[in-house]
């Protein structure tokens, strides 16, 4: 047995109702290395991390720990053996204090086991540096951002001290800052001897931190590759086990006039005197980081907020939105970047979801719903997105992540908008289905319908739009056509001067 | 359609059948029929069965209401006091001479009111239901104690009685109303576009609101409706006894939740319907009258109301698990 392997999964089987996750899959992690694990959604990578997370137990097959059989029993006995997990969705308790969430379970105590404060608040501050994160260590988590969230998270693993760290998609939710400290401290570790299984749908970030990657497809094993031996496409082209070409598509060579403009629009301290146009069939970009009031502009659009001053107007006329009703209403759409919490139903059946924006539609007299009339829709609507689900009855939660989001892709342009407003349109969604949901988009700027953009992925906000707006600090801070944006100029510009340095 | 296909369709019907939960209930419903008609030999006869159906009447109606609130996330502790504030007012009413019909009006009226009040509370000022709807219960209850001064109301015209003690074809009158409006309930419920809303609301508040559902209205409708046919229950239940009692509908609440749960409602919101809901009314009677039948001492009731609902809860709960949808 090789010694310098720390963890090894052979032979894995699991099967769920209906589908085989992972069909004799193996995986080997060396001592103070990062490796990547890559693969469409569905290829079984979360399965596999669940199983070394002890959460699930496989089928058959077995997991070495430092060449040692193990049995995993629950999450618990990972973390004793050496193995903690960041999972993409947060688990932290949002009443409780940073300090408490990352040493849940595991305080310091004094006397008559009671909980050590001063001692608790003090190990939370040095633990904190690593992320020279300057913050009470008592202040409510719910009182954090996304990304401050996902941070306290993954200290909360590192804490453990744990000779392997899981991260699934780490970085969902971080800015380009974060990334980069997060980058810095995952080398840190591994130079103390931890290693890393890293999980994660942007290639980019592979090649910046992993060592290794290896890739799963349709839950079998694929290929494992030395990073320094691959490039981008030969990794995409194992994923999808075919090439895929001009991820982006065609920009639309007809760009009509504008027609809809955001004037003066300010909401105090969130956003000032934001003014922009969109033109027909044209695909406008909002770069910017997180908390640069993008998603909060998008929302007043679109009535969930209110905004203090300024108008809105579409083909000339002032609209007055004061609900998101309204907003449909005038035929302006917007798709949340939270599938799960804010969009989706996911209890219900893409049917019943499909129709969610727009149900008055489907009215035959008296109230009534006409059933046979949803079910053709939604039919039609399976075929035209290419929704991967056995019958429209399913329920959206069986969905894959790629899935859910054309789901909530075509609940809105369903109810054919004016304007469409995207907000993080493929987080969390693999490259086959990334590329189909930039071709509906495509496809529905060809009718001339403008779409607006917001988005952190910046490859994609360069690679998508036909033109770039650029928003720091609730401000528009900078425009680009697509000719003259470049990656550097757009994170100078949502950065502000000073801090280039720190990221390039 | 192949005969292969037509084959697996009438297997996928068969199970999906044996999957919605109503006729899970359905089966227990009628197995316990069959199993009394065999113990009892007064069970089976239309005095016994027309007596059950009377009983769980008042609930049943109830229960539609609370059945909405459910499904979109919400749930209502004061109800019972409502059925007991409204069925005084429109007697006293009555009593001093008041239109028998504009009584009743009232009667409804003042149940919508509290419910709006409830409503607005929840969605407007953003406290839970069960502390506003605990709070409004004890509200409730105290101003029919005030107004009262705790003395039953009787003297109550008999056109006014006819409505709770009249009979079509032996039929008595609230049997009738409780099922036309279950009927229509669970039509409302299943098929309009209004009242679909609700599972939207229950299934994913903040997804519904981005659709363009106005949450808040809703929830204030919601409330207003369940008051409504509250103190509907209360106006038939007053009519029935020929008297208004200062405690009527002490308890209900807590009876017609559970019935709503058993009838396959969560606490989360987003599932359960108006025909589930009155069959867990009627499992809840049909236990009832059995253990009277049987001998059993009337002691035990409550018990055995709490074992059902535990027992139904964990069945539910467990095959969900199985399926992996938990």
């Amino acid at each position: 047995m090789d010694k310098s392997i720390i963890l090894e999964a052979r032979d894995i089987v699991k099967n769920f109702p209906g589908v085989r996750a992972l069909d004799g899959v193996q995986f080997q992690l060396q001592k103070g290395e990062v490796h990547a694990l890559v693969g469409e959604n569905g290829a079984g990578k979360s399965t596999l991390m669940h199983i070394l997370g002890g959460v699930y137990r496989p089928d058959s097959g077995d997991v070495f720990v430092e060449g040692k059989k193990v049995k995993l029993q629950n999450p618990y006995h990972a973390s004793q053996e050496g193995i903690s997990v960041v999972y993409q969705e947060l688990s932290l308790v949002q009443n409780l204090s940073i300090a408490e969430n990352i040493f849940a379970n595991r305080q310091p105590l004094k006397r008559m086991k009671l909980v050590d404060w001063s001692l608790l608040y003090q190990k939370t501050l040095e633990i904190l540096k690593y992320f020279d994160l300057v913050i009470d260590p008592r202040t409510p988590v719910k009182e954090l951002s996304v990304a401050e969230q996902q941070v306290v998270e993954i200290l909360k693993a590192i804490s453990c001290n744990p000779k392997v760290l899981i991260l699934d998609e780490p970085t969902s939710s971080l800015t380009q800052v974060e990334t980069k400290l997060l980058f810095k401290n995952i080398q840190f570790l591994k130079e103390k001897g931890v290693s890393f299984v890293y999980i994660s749908h942007h290639l980019q970030e592979i090649f910046e931190i992993a060592d290794r990657v290896t890739i799963f497809r349709d839950g079998k094993y694929i290929d494992t590759r030395n990073i320094s031996e691959v490039n981008e496409e030969q990794v995409v082209k194992l994923m999808v086990g075919r090439e895929i070409q001009n991820m982006y598509g065609d920009r639309n060579s007809k760009v009509g006039k504008e027609y809809f403009q955001v004037e003066n629009l300010s909401q105090d301290g969130v956003f000032t005197e934001i003014s922009f146009s969109l033109k027909r069939g044209e695909i406008l970009g909002i770069a910017g980081l997180v908390g640069a009031g993008r998603t909060e502009l998008a929302r007043a659009i679109f009535g969930l907020e209110p905004f203090s001053e300024g108008s809105i107007r579409l083909n000339g006329k002032v609209l007055s939105i004061h609900s998101p009703g309204d907003a449909i209403q005038e035929g302006i759409a917007y798709l949340t970047e939270d599938r799960k919490q804010q969009g989706l139903f996911l209890k219900m059946s893409y049917r019943e979801d499909l129709i969610a924006p727009d149900m008055k539609r489907f009215i035959k007299g008296m109230n009534i719903l006409d059933e046979s009339k949803i079910t053709s829709f939604a039919e039609q609507s399976r075929k035209q997105f290419k929704i991967i689900t056995p019958t429209i009855f399913q329920k959206v939660r069986n969905l894959s992540g790629g899935n859910q989001q054309k789901v909530l892709l075509s609940m809105w342009v369903g109810i054919n908008p004016k304007v469409l407003i995207v907000d993080e349109p493929t987080r969390g969604v693999d490259v086959g289905a990334r590329r189909e949901i930039y071709k509906i988009m495509r496809d529905l700027t060809l009718s001339g319908v403008g779409i607006v953009m917001i988005s952190s992925d910046l490859p994609e906000v360069l690679g998508v739009s036909d033109r770039i707006l650029v928003m720091r600090g609730g401000r528009i801070v900078g425009e680009f056509n697509q000719n003259e944006a470049t990656e550097e100029r757009v994170i100078t510009c949502a950065t502000g001067v000073g801090k280039v340095n720190m990221l390039t | 359609m192949s005969q292969l296909e037509q084959t697996k369709n009438h297997r996928n019907l068969w199970r999906s059948l044996t999957e919605i939960h109503e006729f899970m209930i359905l089966f227990i419903i009628i197995g316990a029929v069959i199993l009394m008609t065999i113990l009892s030999p007064i069970f089976f006869t239309s005095g016994n069965i027309l007596a059950t159906l009377l009983s769980l009447s008042i609930e049943s109606i109830i229960a539609i209401g609370m059945t909405v609130l459910m499904v979109s996330g919400g749930f209502d502790m004061s109800v019972g006091s409502t059925v007991g504030f409204t069925g005084a007012m429109a007697a006293m009413l009555m009593a001093r001479g008041i239109p028998v019909i504009l009584a009743i009006l009232v009667g409804i009226g003042l149940g919508v009111l509290i419910g709006m009040g409830n409503g607005l509370i929840i969605s407007k000022i953003g406290i839970n239901p069960f502390i506003t709807t605990l709070g409004m219960l004890n509200l409730v209850r105290g101003l029919l104690l005030v107004i009262t001064k705790g003395k039953n109301i009787t003297g109550l015209p008999d056109s006014f009685k006819m409505l709770g003690q009249g009979k079509f074809f032996n039929v008595q009158y609230p049997i009738l109303i409780a099922i036309i409006l279950v009927i229509i309930g669970d039509f409302l419920l299943r098929k309009s576009q209004f009242f679909r809303q609700n599972y939207y609301i229950g299934g994913n508040e903040r997804a519904a609101l981005l659709s363009g559902i106005n949450v808040s209205k809703m929830k204030v409708f919601n409330y207003a409706l369940a008051g409504g046919l509250a103190a509907f229950a209360g106006i038939i239940m007053t009519a029935r006894l020929g008297a208004a009692s200062v405690s009527a509908g002490t308890g209900l609440e807590l009876r017609v939740i559970s019935a709503v749960i058993i009838g396959g409602a969560s606490l989360q919101g987003g599932e359960g319907t108006v025909a589930g809901a009155f069959l867990g009314t009627l499992l809840m009677a049909l236990i009832q009258n059995s253990l009277t039948l049987l001998g059993v001492d009337v002691y035990w009731n409550t018990f055995v109301i709490g074992t059902t609902l535990l027992v139904a809860v964990m069945i539910d709960t467990l095959s969900k698990k199985k399926k992996g949808l938990l």
